[in-house]
């Protein structure tokens, strides 16, 4: 009788199950914590999981699994893993893949399948899965046999991190995880992964650029999640800083680009600050790095920054004019596209462009939500400024959707990279807390703080249990303004204020998180938001704070969906709320 | 406009759905697709003529070389290339009214496959404009067509596009430099009667 103990399968011993093969290829890969959820098909393969050293996460619902090893990879860089069996299981997972595949985000997920006599004739919690994610992963696998396991699965994470990451799934059938194969791991090594043959950098076209770049007087650098992902920090700052650049950050750009420097403008798009889309839309040259002109960054594409000439760097040449045309593509890895540029460019001192866009922003800070007096009531704003005063804007944040995430953007000035993690591309509220339990895991020693607001909390709330489970340290902050916040938004501006389904109740989540051994405070004025984030800072273990904020705050600017960049609705400059809160 | 696509695609599972979940994706019409073994073993080479807006070409091929599957794709545009298809017509003719038919069949270079008591097939290969004329022609003259069935349009590019020749070439101890593609003229008379 082998012991729970053993460490691992003895090396003597090649021929093992497919379930074996799964595992032992995982630790081969060096992937050592898995976020998933059993179930009859894939359970042969949770029966051989105690052989191995890879830690398991149960989570509560597959699309927590799902959004686990998603905030896992943005946080490591590394690929997530979610498992969850078939039929039911496997489809939980879809929105969490989803969301993955809009954010390039490298993960694999492996879902168990009915075994392979029995495909196709809808068996027991058998569901196509490979049909059904084929639009929402960069690839997927059905495995049917034991000898497949170990190549695909080593395929599949070549696959998911290679080139434009992204998710990939691997079904394996019932049988094909309990028959027996000979298991080689050096001999199920993937072939090298091709490279996508339309991938373009050459000298003319670099020459091209660096000329644009030279004569340009009003550039604008755009930063994207390819400055992440491609790790170009060094190389984007260098650019930046020899020839007195601006830099303007995609959502999921921010922490690219340290946000102190003085030449970040911050977040640019339908909730960015003025001055960043006012400077791209009086730019002459946009320098788009790992971006992709996404509706939310550009507004209407028949205004979008007409003066300005466009070089895109980006590594997927499906991007290229898709909606916007550029006037040089440099396609491939940004940092390496940055390192053959930037030798053809030359320092420049001073720029009068710089001064200009500054100007701009003096503007602007007169309408900022800061100034306005401390009247008692609490803004959300001042929740995400203290926050990020009180971390030193050093922690790792994930951040559900609407409109505390846009707030969080805007007043938590990220400096790290992979230090926000939030759904852009898909927008998938319930992303929060999952995310950040995936972050803590893949990153034990960084401070990690869930936003979410009181609708999407509610989401995935259940993962609450999975924290108390897993012992983690992880704090969570909740913007409770009553509302689905961002639709009440939307209804005020577009639709007469017909609050129609957006004022949502929520449970006492204090009692909520208590419920689950976890402690929290209701804090209500700016005064107690500072003390709140101390005591959760403090405290060994998880921690929640429900923050009571004014119900009907609207996110400033906004451009509404279809404008140019410049038609924005600015915050007023008497802002009726604090104008009420006085009388009051 | 008609964009066409020749894919060297692994010869698997699901690579069909792939392909055409793609273009479904991208909301592209596909008009034709025609797939079968190619010369290399596992490997299958595809077709695949689809309607989209002219500057559409670029993001299809690019979208195409995404899928894990597909090993070579080929944007024919205006290359120099054999296009042919193949069609299988029923006709309703009864003995009396057959030679016509087979008159006809003889102008187009089209084969009568099958003769029956009140039909026949007639085979024709050929660019497309040939097996539209042919179609035209019939029922101008009243004849009723009973069924079509069409492969829609397969391609090959003229000459020494890819490397694989140049290699079978050099193989062969052939001078490269002096391979040329086929001037279009030739083209025209391998086409020919449209
Ligand atoms: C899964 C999902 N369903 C619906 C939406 C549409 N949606 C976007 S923001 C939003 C409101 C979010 O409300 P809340 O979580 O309270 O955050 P707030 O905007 O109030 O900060 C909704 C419903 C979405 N993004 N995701
Ligand atoms: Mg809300």
């Amino acid at each position: 009788m082998s012991q729970s103990k053993d460490p691992a399968i003895p090396s003597n011993c090649t021929r093992l199950t497919g379930s074996e093969i799964m595992w032992a290829t995982l630790e081969g890969e060096g992937v050592r914590e898995v976020f998933g959820y059993p179930g009859g098909a894939i359970l042969p393969a949770y029966d051989a999981l105690r052989k191995f050293p890879i830690r398991h996460i149960l989570v509560r619902h597959e699309q927590g699994a799902a959004h686990m090893a998603d905030g896992y990879a943005r946080a490591t860089g590394k690929v997530g893993v979610a498992i969850a069996t078939s039929g039911p299981g496997a489809t939980n997972l879809v929105t969490g893949i989803a969301t993955a595949m809009m954010d390039s985000i490298p993960m694999l997920c492996i879902t168990g399948q009915v075994s392979s006599k029995v495909l196709g004739t809808d068996a027991f919690q058998e569901v196509d899965i490979t049909g059904v994610t084929l639009p929402v992963t960069k690839h997927n696998y059905l495995v049917t046999r034991a000898e497949d396991v170990a190549p695909v699965i080593r395929e599949a994470l070549m696959v998911a991190k290679s080139g434009r990451p992204g998710p990939v799934l691997v079904d394996i059938t019932k049988d094909a995880q309990q028959a027996t194969a000979e298991f080689d791991f050096a001999a199920a090594a993937p072939r090298p992964h091709r490279p996508h043959p339309m991938l373009r950098a050459e000298s003319e076209e670099v020459l091209k650029a660096a000329e644009m770049i030279r004569a340009a007087k009003k550039p604008v650098i755009l930063a994207g999640h390819g400055v992440i992902k491609s790790e170009a920090r060094e190389q984007v700052i260098a650019l930046a800083e020899r020839l007195q650049i601006p830099v303007a950050s995609t959502l999921l750009g921010l922490g690219g680009f340290p946000a102190s420097h003085p030449l970040s403008l911050g977040m640019m798009g339908m909730h960015g600050e003025a001055w960043v889309n006012q400077a791209i839309q009086q730019s002459d040259l946009l320098i788009a790095c790992g971006m992709r002109f996404d509706d939310r960054v550009t507004g209407s594409l028949a205004t979008y920054a007409v003066h300005a000439k466009k070089i895109h760097i980006e590594i997927d040449p499906a991007e290229i004019n898709k909606n916007v045309k550029v006037d040089v593509a440099l396609i491939g890895d940004l940092a390496d596209v940055l390192e053959t540029l930037l030798p053809h460019l030359a320092a420049r001192k001073s720029s009068a462009w710089v001064r200009e866009v500054n100007a701009m922003k003096g503007e602007c800070a007169v309408r900022d939500i800061q100034n306005l007096p401390d009247t008692g009531h609490l803004y959300a704003a001042h929740v995400m400024h203290d926050l990020w005063h009180a971390t030193g804007g050093k922690a790792i944040v994930t951040t559900d959707v609407g409109q505390h995430q846009m707030w969080e953007a805007q007043y938590y000035k990220h400096e790290e990279p992979r230090t926000l993690i939030t759904s852009g591309g898909l927008g998938t509220m319930g992303f929060a807390l999952p995310a950040g339990i995936g972050a803590k895991i893949g990153q034990p020693d960084k401070e990690v703080w869930v936003i979410a607001g009181d609708g999407g909390f509610q989401m995935t709330a259940a993962e609450l249990s999975t924290i108390v489970q897993e012992n983690l340290d992880i704090n969570i902050a909740i913007v409770n303004n009553g509302y689905l916040g961002m639709v009440r938004q939307w209804q005020e501006f577009f639709y007469d204020k017909n609050y129609e389904s957006s004022p949502i109740l929520s449970p006492d989540f204090v009692k909520l998180a208590e419920a689950h051994g976890i402690p929290g405070v209701t804090v209500r004025t700016r005064a107690e938001v500072l003390p709140s984030v101390k005591a959760a800072r403090e405290r060994k273990g998880p921690f929640l704070i429900n923050f009571m904020v004014e119900k009907e705050d609207s996110v400033y600017p906004m451009i509404p969906a279809g404008s140019a960049l410049h038609e924005m609705i600015r915050r007023p400059d008497h802002n009726p709320l604090i104008e009420t809160a006085q009388d009051a | 406009m008609l964009h066409t696509f020749v894919a060297l695609v692994e010869d698997k599972p699901g690579v069909l759905t792939r392909v055409a979940s793609l273009f479904r994706r991208l909301n592209i019409n596909i008009v034709s697709l025609t797939v079968g073994r190619s010369e290399k073993p596992g490997t299958s080479r595809m077709t695949i003529v689809s309607e989209a807006s002219p500057s559409a070409g670029h993001r299809i091929m690019a979208s195409l070389y995404k899928l894990e599957n597909i090993l070579q794709v080929d944007d024919i545009g205006q290359h120099s290339s054999v296009s042919r298809e193949l069609a299988l017509i029923k006709v309703a003719a009864t003995p009396k009214t057959r030679s016509h038919i087979f008159e006809l069949a003889e102008v187009f270079r089209a084969r009568i496959v099958d003769l029956a008591p009140e039909s026949l097939m007639i085979e024709i290969t050929g660019v497309e404009s040939k097996i539209e004329g042919l179609i035209q022609v019939l029922n101008e003259s009243e004849d009723k067509i009973l069924e079509i069935s069409r492969t829609g349009r397969m391609v090959m590019r003229r000459g020494q596009h890819t490397s694989r020749v140049l290699d079978a070439m050099r193989v062969a101890g052939v001078e490269t430099e002096s391979i040329t593609e086929t001037p279009e003229q030739i083209a025209e008379e391998v086409d020919l009667p449209q």
